[in-house]
């Protein structure tokens, strides 16, 4: 007898919660071979460009903080940049230092989300991420403290920061950055060398250097395939130049070296912080910009090292107060590229781990 | 410091099987016939001098005449970039080639394009719509889209 046998297609998401979000793919399975996969998004698509088109240059700033919402701070800091780069308009020595600050508590705490679900992922459901998750509410309080919000901060202003660091700030901040390289040590002897996570993410889902670079892939993910490239250093902005730190890469390119690259982006994380409040001068914070403030006639593209990759604005200006045309690199989303490529030919069960490693958020993937 | 490559010099290095491609080169960007993108593109990625492997983002504006559509291109090896546009005319039904087969990279984006512009990428393998839904009227980005 001959037993007959065809694909199998099979939808994973939208609501899944492995999808970190509302993210579907459209997979085609061998047995438990995953031939094909179609990445389905667009759930979430709220025509941010759009909006941002009939809103003032200031205006559209919490739009920002509402594409990747677990790095809002950092997606503020990419839009403000870009329009300073539009209109040239200066930023004082402090909200540089400050903005710096920010960023990398919000790399801290993006990171902490993105490995603690990857484990979640791998199936050490709930104990690694509720560690990493008391961590990032320690930045989230010191968050609070400058903005009054958890997650959508809407810190940044074009010339600068909305409000100088309250009192409190630098000794929780200090407190912080004390206790971290020892948090970040506990998660290692967790995990580094946990069987599971070893036998499940060494050497799956590998992207080659060639491809990584093809696919525009950025972030932990292009570095992880053994790309020395960072945007602090690459093309150094705010005052990245004048504090060391390390870029840390992969060899092979798999699930476990972007897991590697994470933490290792921590630890330098915590570096950058400490040598920015050491050099943390005093004055203003914010530099005087008209209220309706209209750029020349003229085109920019900023961009910064966000916690998930490259994140740039390129915008156009027609000299009215609203942009002509806003547009988001989202890192996310030209890392989605690869996950066909990173699945392919893995089983089902290793697909939400590759898809899990490449740190996605839909709130910028969609727009 | 990433070096942003004047389009003035590249297009003097550009050689003499590109004459005539190139529309206007200013400062910034550089400007090609939509019918030259494709050699163009090819020879800024492979010439071992620009090295532009890797494609930052392609996007569109439309200027009511034109549509304009940026391809931001960066060169790991040389930590340099380059702005390079090609514009298209028609609003009917807008035709430009595909870079997939150069930069996979632009597979998701050229469709956000053809998605919220209406601009078709010939020679790109999967050509549907990618955040809004078939049989969404209109292209939403247009600076002429009436919301139904």
């Amino acid at each position: 007898m001959v037993i007959k046998t065809e694909p199998f297609v099979l939808n994973i998401g939208p609501a899944h919660p492995s999808t970190h979000g509302v993210f579907r793919m459209r997979t085609t399975l061998d047995g438990e071979v995953v031939v094909d996969l179609q990445p389905v998004f667009g759930y979430l698509h709220r025509g941010i460009e759009k909006l941002a088109e009939e809103r003032t240059y200031t205006q559209n700033i919490p739009f920002t903080d509402r594409l990747d919402y677990l790095a809002s701070m950092s997606n503020n800091l990419a839009y403000v940049m870009a329009v300073e780069k539009l209109a040239s308009i200066p930023v004082p020595e402090r909200a540089e230092y400050l903005r710096v600050i920010m960023a990398e508590l919000q790399r801290l705490a993006s990171h902490l989300i993105a490995v603690g679900s990857f484990l979640n992922d791998c199936g050490a459901f709930m104990t690694p991420i509720l560690y990493m998750i008391r961590e990032r509410e320690k930045i989230l309080d010191l968050f609070e403290m400058v903005s009054g919000q958890r997650l959508t901060y809407n810190y940044m202003r074009i010339g600068g920061v909305s409000q100088d660091i309250p009192q409190e700030f630098l000794p929780a901040l200090h407190k912080f950055v004390e206790e971290m390289p020892g948090f970040i040590d506990e998660y290692d002897q967790l995990l580094a060398e946990n069987e599971i996570l070893l036998a499940r993410s060494k050497g799956v889902g590998i992207l080659p250097r060639e491809q990584a670079i093809n696919i525009s892939a950025s972030g932990p993910v292009l570095r992880a395939s053994g790309v020395k490239w960072d945007i602090r250093k690459a093309d150094p902005y705010s005052v990245y130049d004048r504090l060391e730190f390390e870029i840390p890469t992969g060899s092979v390119g798999d699930c476990y070296d972007r897991y590697r690259v994470r933490v290792e982006e921590m630890r330098q994380s915590v570096r950058i912080i400490k040598q920015a409040t050491e050099q943390l001068p005093s004055g203003e914070v914010r530099s005087p910009v008209p209220q309706r403030l209209h750029p020349p006639v003229g085109e920019v593209y900023g961009h910064i090292e966000a916690p998930k990759g490259e994140l740039g604005f390129y915008l156009v200006s027609d000299n009215s107060i609203a942009p002509y045309r806003f547009h988001t690199r989202a890192p996310s989303l030209m890392n989605l590229t690869a996950l066909r490529d990173m699945i392919v030919g893995w089983k089902l069960a290793d697909l939400i781990i590759i898809f899990g490693s490449i740190d996605i958020c839909m709130g910028e993937v969609d727009r | 410091m990433t070096t942003t490559l004047s389009g003035r010099e590249v297009s003097s290095k550009l050689g003499k099987e590109f004459l005539g491609s190139v529309v206007e080169s200013t400062e910034n960007s550089i400007l090609v016939k939509s019918e030259s993108l494709l050699p163009v593109a090819s020879f800024l990625k492979t010439a071992p001098e620009f090295a532009f492997d890797y494609l930052t983002f392609v996007t569109a504006v439309d200027y009511n005449d034109y549509f304009e559509v940026v391809y931001h291109l960066t060169s790991l090896e040389h930590n340099c970039s380059l702005v390079l546009k090609t514009r298209c005319y028609e609003r009917e039904n807008p035709v430009l080639p595909s870079v997939v087969g150069l930069w996979r990279g632009a597979d998701f984006q050229e469709r956000e394009v053809y998605d919220l512009f209406g601009i078709k990428f010939e020679g790109h393998p999967n050509l549907k719509r990618i955040v809004l839904w078939e049989g969404f009227k209109g292209y939403p980005l247009r600076k002429d889209y009436i919301q139904w």
